[in-house]
């Protein structure tokens, strides 16, 4: 049926959590753009002037025109010592009619050398791929390791190139077009690659380069017959193709896709139907302050085809929304917090929604605002750990393809049971209004606090109501920090922070990518646990 | 009565009979070369005849095999058209010795008429006023300016003209070349040069019987190089009582060589209101249609009947209105008229009123030898159509004809649309200022100028990249719902890029929620954007731009007057690469002359190959000194626009 919305958008409320809203969307922007910037205005310009693409740009050109990008973990090493980005750009794009997983370093930034968080932003990449049979294309241009960061980098980094071979021994294919530095360990990103182009005069493709070799054996040699284009191409048989420049590396990217004779092995998307409201009212339902709920049925009359939802349970659980529609011309379920907290109820609802969902082989579309599952005598009494544990045993062992969205609050054990970043969704996004904590920074600092006062009245010691107050907003400001999603973001936990707007967009990008790869529900969970 | 009737010609005239024959019920026999084989005359008629080959010599020239598939098809009538073998007598006379109807003058008429240096003689004789005809040898200063016809043909092949005694001998020459070679007789003779003169010319339609119909002037002034290109009637210049004494010489030019059937009689009006006998072209003219809708009659249908014996009424009709004729050409004014060949991609005229025949009241006649997908070769003549309209007045069917031609939609060649849409609304044309040096008078560089300027290109530019957007996002095979060029992460614009008229133009755009961002176009939104049609607001008004894209050719047609560009391909494929020094042809033609050899040193300027194409002999000249490394073509052979034809290679070291 169709949803009918109730939203005022003429009202304070809206305006003002709309307000609340775009003044975040703006700081989400800077920071992008920080990200955007690479490694300063300097070395953009120095890799201008060398007659360079810019890692943007290389992807640009390889996209098929006008084709969306979704750029993934764009925040990456946000709060860490490391520019914003990693040094690397990862996203998913369409290539000759092909969704592929795109993964460009960005030589502005130190040379395009990897850190710690380039590492996680590309493995991160890798599993996008696997799990979606998404083929993957590297535009590799990349000093190396960061070697002062070597040991977080080294021993970890190995997986580089063991996730090229096993997306190729998947029947995935991956491509390397190499436009400039590819050396030592880094020569094994087009070693390990399926198919391999080189820019004459510019790919530098070598395990040792001449002062390692000269060091190692005394042979004088130049870095050309080192690794030059010329030589792989014509010698050594590591280039497939020798591109003449940077965008005929490029044009020769998009023939070797043209040429994979790619499936998509899920299902094909019915008709589309756009929503009957407006996306743009996206900006205006979470309230700032998360404690108030708001209706999920907002958002899904704003992301759902036709605004259509048939609604599954409607009169049971009722803080949990779960329902069916359609989004982009893929069916999915929806589980969707209304209420905030989880109740027995719902965990039952979800547990027997998502056992529905597999039998139907119909993606899951998690919308989180859970404070977490209900606490309290009379719940633990009648059974709330059993009934969390079956959502979560659930949610664990489903096997069609997940896409959570944290809308706002995504606290405890709710965070597991909406499929948060440890139960493998295909994809996670958070919009700039969400907060994943183990609790609300207030409460984790009230509890802090109890438990603080306990201790020194149980020592018989007088409790220092000052330092009760000043220890309690530091544990809030630092726990609000780090709940926020930038910060999450920074650290590889959600695969980036979007407009809310762009929700029903992301979803659709996303369901397309999933769909490359078979789409088929659990044959069995865990036990239940009655 | 005539039962089936053979059009021994092609385009839109053989579409035009064929018109007048279905209107009868008279079964219709076409003939088509090779490069016609898909042409439009040849679906029009019942049955069509092969004639081999493709060169107007093998083909609609050759009187003999005109003659086998008139045999063959069971033909009794023969049709000339105009051009061709419309003013061969030999041709006439083998038409009727096949037991044949000849629908054209009698032969001997022809004959006195083809000879043009007999023809002054005779007309003179009959009272007709003529120019005197000068003697090369003994031309003076005083006669000049002066102009060399050849004494065969027409259509201004082998005229010169001559403004300098020195000059005088190798125009003479070239004249005879170009005669000889298009028509087979090198005789030409030298008249005075009547400056400012206006070419008037009457129609004149006669039966068997005595009858002799003056259908009034028409104003044929608007010519390049001799090639009429707007044509009228009635002509501004002429009053009553000048057309009756046009009339009256016309027929007794007719009278004076017995002539039967549709002719017509031309005359040079000098500014002094003097006229003289230039010619009588022995068969229907081009710009036949003009006196058609002027004067009620269908000419064709009365060639038809007069053939068949029929008689004319005592009097011609009397004319109604003002009618003007434009000749689409597939050329390119501002490039000295450069022809264009290749496949005409779109042929469309919104709002006409009658194909081959005269509206039922005012309105736009067509006479169309192409439709679109079209192959234009290089063999016969690049006329793609006329269009007339029909008017009250000459300012009324000067606006109607203006509009019909800017609604046209004509894709994939370069044609003389815009110069005809600006002479139709130039003020000296509207105000029946014209006469033979008109184009000269008010100048290419303003008659020739697109009518869309640089900001309409641009516009178009900009049209023409949201509807390949729009194009692109309908083709997707995946993700074809969703936005145009979304990113979450915006970096840079969209590019598209176009060889437009004026260079190229790099349109960079953004769709995204709060619509187009395109930082060229300012103040211009998108109201809806599809692969064929995109409206842009701008300043309040909406503009809706139709966009036609194939083959990496994209044309825009909108209310500022329709732009071609060619895309420019996102990726240059290595193989395309043209080497430097390369010598291409500019134009589709045949090698005449090559000059040089491989291997040869060649200076800077040296002529190396000469093409000919369309009437014109064009010389590809070293672009530096070097040395022939590349040679790929032979006397005679065809080339292609763009083709190499020669790589030089710079003296280096």
């Amino acid at each position: 049926m169709r949803l009918k919305s109730s939203l005022d958008t003429r009202g304070p409320e809206y305006r003002e959590r709309r307000a609340a809203m775009l003044e975040k969307l703006a700081a989400l922007d800077a920071e992008h753009a920080k990200a955007l910037t690479g490694g300063g205005e300097k070395y953009v310009e120095r890799h201008r002037r060398r007659g360079k693409l810019l890692a943007r740009e290389r992807i640009e050109l390889l996209l098929d025109r006008d084709s969306p990008f979704l750029e993934l973990s764009p925040l990456a090493a946000w709060g860490s010592d490391f520019p914003v980005g990693a040094s690397v750009v990862t996203g998913i794009g369409v290539v000759e009619g092909v969704e592929c997983m795109i993964v460009a370093n960005d030589p502005t930034v130190r040379g395009g050398a990897s850190n710690p968080w380039t590492v996680k932003k590309s493995f991160r990449a890798s599993d996008i791929a696997l799990e979606n049979r998404l083929p993957v294309i590297n535009l590799v241009e990349s000093g190396g390791a960061d070697l002062p960061s070597q040991k977080e980098i080294f021993i970890p980094g190995g997986r580089m190139f063991r996730d090229l071979t096993r997306l190729s021994a998947a029947g995935i294919p991956t491509i390397a077009l190499v436009f400039g530095n590819s050396t030592a360990g880094g020569a094994y990103i087009p070693g390990m690659c399926d198919h391999v182009v080189m820019v004459k005069e510019r790919a530098k493709v070598f395990l040792g380069g001449p002062p390692l070799v000269k060091m190692a054996t005394g042979e004088e040699a130049d870095d050309e017959e080192l690794g030059g284009a010329e030589m792989h191409a014509r010698t050594s048989g590591l280039a497939d193709y020798m591109a003449v420049d940077e965008p005929d590396a490029l044009r020769l990217g998009r023939q070797i896709v043209k040429g994979l004779n790619h499936r998509r092995l899920g299902p094909e998307p019915g008709a589309v139907e756009e929503p009957l409201y407006d996306a743009d009212e996206l900006a205006g339902i979470v309230p700032e302050d998360l404690k108030t709920p708001f209706d999920p049925r907002e958002v899904v009359a704003r992301i759902a085809d036709g605004s259509r939802f048939d609604e599954f349970k409607p009169l049971y659980g009722t803080s949990l929304v779960t329902g069916w529609a359609r989004v982009h011309g893929y069916p999915v379920g929806v589980l969707a917090n209304a209420q905030g907290v989880l109740f027995g109820a719902e965990a039952q609802k979800a547990a027997q929604f998502i056992q529905l969902a597999n039998r139907a082989d119909t993606p899951l579309i998690f919308l989180h605002n859970t404070t977490g599952y209900m606490v309290g005598k009379e719940y633990e009494q009648a059974g709330i750990i059993k009934h969390g544990a079956l959502m979560i045993n659930a949610v664990s062992n489903s096997k069609v393809p997940h896409i959570s969205i944290v809308m706002g609050a995504s606290y405890g054990a709710g965070n597991y049971g909406m499929c948060g970043r440890a139960y493998d969704p295909r994809f996670l996004f958070a919009w700039p209004s969400a907060k994943s904590a183990v609790m609300g920074p207030q409460q984790l600092a009230g509890v802090l606090s109890i438990v603080a006062r306990q201790a020194a009245e149980a020592r018989g010691q007088v409790y220092d109501e000052d330092q009760d107050r000043a220890m309690r907003e530091m544990v809030e400001a630092q726990i609000e920090a780090e709940s926020l999603p930038f910060f999450l973001s920074g650290r590889l936990y959600d695969d980036g922070v979007i407009d809310p707007r762009d929700t029903r967009t992301v979803l659709g990008l996303c369901l397309s990518a999933v769909h490359n790869a078979p789409v088929r529900g659990a044959d069995g969970f865990g036990v239940f646990r009655m | 009565m005539i039962k089936r009737l053979l059009v021994a010609n092609r385009g839109e005239i053989a579409r035009r009979v064929m018109r007048a024959c279905r209107d009868l019920g008279v079964g219709t026999v076409a003939v088509f070369s090779d490069a016609d084989a898909d042409a439009p005359h040849v679906r029009d008629a019942d049955v069509a005849g092969r004639l081999p080959g493709a060169a107007p010599g093998d083909t609609y020239l050759s009187a003999e095999r005109v003659l086998e598939v008139a045999r063959a098809a069971g033909a009794d009538a023969v049709h000339p058209g105009y051009g061709f073998l419309s003013e061969n007598a030999e041709f006439a006379r083998a038409v009727v010795a096949a037991g044949l109807t000849w629908v054209g003058p009698p032969p001997a008429a022809i004959d006195a008429m083809g000879s043009k240096i007999e023809a002054k003689k005779l007309m003179a004789a009959a009272g007709v006023p003529v120019l005197p005809e000068l003697d090369p040898g003994r031309v003076t200063e005083d006669d000049l300016p002066l102009l060399v016809k050849a004494s065969a043909g027409g259509g201004g092949r082998g005229m010169r003209v001559v403004r300098a005694r020195a000059e005088l001998d190798d125009a003479v020459a070239a004249a005879r070349r170009e005669a000889k070679s298009a028509f087979g007789d090198p005789a030409v003779f030298c008249e005075p040069l009547l400056e400012h003169a206006r070419h008037i010319e009457v129609q004149i339609l006669a039966d068997a019987h005595g009858t002799v119909w003056a259908l009034g002037e028409r104003e044929c002034s608007i010519q390049r190089r001799h090639q009429k290109i707007v044509e009228e009637a009635p002509s501004p210049a002429v009053g009553p009582g000048l057309r009756d004494e046009l009339c009256r010489a016309a027929v007794d030019a007719a009278r004076a060589i017995g002539y039967v059937g549709a002719g017509t009689v031309e005359f040079m009006l000098a500014p002094d209101g003097r006229f003289h006998f230039l010619e009588v072209n022995t068969r229907l003219q081009v710009e036949h249609p003009v006196t058609e809708c002027v004067y009620g009659v269908d000419l064709v249908r009365w060639q038809l009947a007069v053939a068949e014996g029929a008689r004319l009424p005592e009097a011609p009709p009397e004319p109604r209105g003002h009618a003007i004729e434009v000749r689409l050409y597939a050329e390119d004014p501002a490039l000295d008229w450069r022809p264009a060949s290749g496949v005409l991609r779109t042929f469309e005229v919104p709002g006409v009123d009658a194909e081959f025949a005269v509206p039922a009241s005012h309105g736009l006649r067509l006479d169309a030898g192409v439709e679109s997908g079209s192959v234009v070769g290089v063999h016969y003549d690049p006329m793609l159509a006329k269009l007339i309209a029909w008017g009250p007045t000459r300012d009324a069917a000067a606006r109607r004809l203006a509009a019909g031609l800017r609604g046209a939609r004509i894709h994939g060649l370069a044609t003389n649309r815009d110069l005809l849409v600006r002479i139709l609304e130039e003020r000296s044309f509207l105000e029946g200022d014209t006469d033979t040096g008109y184009l000269e008078r008010v100048g290419l560089d303003v008659l020739a100028a697109p009518i869309a300027d640089e900001e309409a290109v641009g516009m178009s530019a900009l049209a023409a990249a949201l509807a390949g957007a729009a194009g692109e996002r309908a083709a997707a095979r995946v993700q074809g719902g969703l936005p145009s060029g979304w990113r979450n992460v915006r970096s840079q614009p969209q590019r598209r890029s176009f060889e437009g008229p004026g260079g190229t133009i790099d349109v960079d755009y953004r769709l995204g929620r709060d619509g187009l961002v395109c930082e060229a176009c300012p103040g211009t939104s998108v109201v809806s954007a599809a692969p064929r049609e995109v409206v842009l607001e701008r300043g309040g008004l909406r503009e809706t731009f139709a966009v036609t894209a194939v083959d990496g050719e994209v044309f825009v047609d909108s209310r500022f007057g329709p732009v071609a560009f060619r895309e420019v391909p996102r990726f240059a494929d290595p193989s395309d690469q043209i080497a430097p020094g390369s010598l291409l042809a500019p134009m589709p033609g045949t090698v005449v002359r090559v000059e040089t050899e491989r291997g040869a040193r060649v200076a800077e300027g040296q002529a190396l190959v000469v093409l000919e194409a369309m009437k014109m002999e064009h010389r590809i000249a070293a672009p530096a000194a070097g040395t022939v490394a590349e040679l790929n073509v032979g006397a005679g052979q065809q080339v292609e626009a763009g083709a190499v034809l020669a790589v030089i290679e710079g003296n280096s070291g």
